[in-house]
Formats: structure tokens, C-alpha cells, sequence
């Protein structure tokens, strides 16, 4: 492992989808925090449609499907701090850093195996 | 080697039981030892005690049980996931007023935090997913 890693923890867990259109999004963060209340670091790769998670505004909507807004607020009280996001995903939606609802970092889809290696266990969703 | 696996697939409905069904014949043929099935997501659904396939097709309950029979691998099925999917055994049932389970031994109802634990116990966790 690189001495400069991008970031180091017990387990990452990698979202892959939207908020709403499947349980996929907030059955991933449950996931996450456990881990985190199990006194896990864990580290979050939202990733392809899974960067709309992060956008401002997100609210529970027509269908009365839960907002998953609320559950990224928590992170923090999890000391999930360290965000990561796929910078060319989030401007295919158009989206910059400036429409997220947290402050996330950034990095090209080539750092994604370093953040990988990083982890002891990995997570997808 | 200590393998667990983690099913998120629906049974018929995507490839991942199925794969993960295959995985487990091939570590334990090789000597491995498989300590755990964690259902989560809709891989809850592989616990549906119900299911009733057409006899041309593999049973995955079946085999999910066998698993659990010949080998003792435990078979965890996440409970939030489970309840809100209606997926209940004989206790949660009761517990909601609800006629009739869908879940029964081996296949048992747990907390999500089983695999947290799992992860860090196991050499081994493999992800079988949609």
C-alpha cells in the first residue's frame, strides 16, 4: 500500500445507484452505519448513478418512499467522514461539487483501485 | 480457508443465487470450509419457505438447506430487510399479529451487525449481487 493513499479504513462501501428507484442506496448506508457503530472506519465511494445521492434537496417525494437525505446527515455522528466521489460521474448529471449536499472528495476513475487496496473489506451496492 | 458469502439477489429473478449456490459446491469441494450464507437486500427472498418451483428447475430453498444440512453453514437472513419484505418467522410473526411465516430454520433472522462480524471473522467474504 502507497504511503500516500488516498484514504485507509476497515471497510468501504460502494454506492452505486440513485436515491429512490430501489432500496439499493439506503440499504447500502444502513449497511455502512452498522459497521461504523461496530467501531468500524468506514469509508463511502458513491460512484456512476450513485453521485445523485449526494445532490442538495433530496426529499421523499410522491411515493412516500423515505429521503435518504436525512440518513447522510447522520454520517457524521458515525464519523464517517471520509467521502469519495467519481468526478466524471457527477458531471455527466451536469452536477458540481457546489450542488452537493456534503462535502465529498473528488477523484478520476483511475484512483479507484488505490482506494480499493486501501480497505480491508469492501462492501458494493 | 473460512469462506462466507453474501447473497443480495433475488431467487429467479437474477443469476446471483444461483452463482453463489455454484461458488459454494466448488470451496467446499476443494476443502474449504463455508461458515455462513448472509441474505441481504432481496436475497432475503432465498429464505421464503414457500417457494415452489417447477420441478425442471434448480429449488434454491432446497439447496440453501442442504447446504446448512451437509456442511453446518449457517444461513442469516437480515431481519430489517426481511420484515419490510414480508419476510417473517414464527416469532416476528406473532410479534405483528400476522397469520402464517414465511421464514423457519435453518434459515434464522438476524441483525444486520452479524455481517459486520462476519467480514472481520471469515478470510473470505464474497459478494453475489444483481
Amino acid at each position: 500500500m502507497s504511503s500516500h493513499a488516498l484514504a485507509t479504513g476497515d471497510l468501504l462501501v460502494i454506492l452505486r445507484h440513485a436515491p429512490h428507484g430501489s432500496s439499493w442506496l439506503r440499504e447500502g448506508l444502513d449497511a455502512a452505519l452498522v459497521a461504523a457503530a461496530f467501531g468500524q472506519s468506514v469509508t463511502l465511494l458513491f460512484q456512476s448513478d450513485g453521485v445523485l445521492a449526494l445532490a442538495r434537496g433530496q426529499q421523499a417525494g410522491p411515493l412516500g418512499q423515505k429521503s435518504t437525505a436525512p440518513t447522510l446527515d447522520m454520517l457524521a455522528m458515525y464519523d464517517i467522514e471520509s467521502l469519495f466521489f467519481v468526478e466524471d460521474a457527477l458531471a455527466s448529471f451536469g452536477l458540481t461539487q457546489q450542488d452537493l449536499q456534503l462535502s465529498a472528495s473528488g477523484i478520476p476513475v483511475t484512483a479507484i483501485p488505490e482506494l480499493l487496496a486501501g480497505h480491508k473489506q469492501i462492501l458494493t451496492f | 480457508m473460512r469462506y462466507a458469502l453474501l447473497v443480495q439477489g433475488a431467487p429467479y429473478s437474477s443469476q446471483a443465487s444461483h452463482s453463489a449456490l455454484r461458488f459454494a459446491s466448488a470451496l467446499l469441494a476443494r476443502g474449504h470450509r463455508l461458515e455462513c450464507v448472509f441474505f441481504y437486500h432481496e436475497g432475503v427472498y432465498n429464505a421464503a419457505r414457500l417457494a415452489a418451483p417447477p420441478q425442471d428447475e434448480p429449488h434454491l430453498h432446497d439447496a440453501w438447506c442442504a447446504l446448512n444440512a451437509e456442511h453446518g453453514t449457517q444461513l442469516q437472513v437480515c431481519i430489517a430487510a426481511a420484515l419490510r419484505r414480508g419476510m417473517l418467522d414464527e416469532r416476528e410473526a406473532s410479534r405483528h399479529g400476522k397469520h402464517g411465516h414465511s421464514v423457519e430454520p435453518p434459515f434464522e433472522l438476524t441483525g444486520l451487525g452479524q455481517l459486520i462480524d462476519l467480514g472481520q471473522s471469515v478470510d473470505r467474504l464474497v459478494t453475489f449481487a444483481p
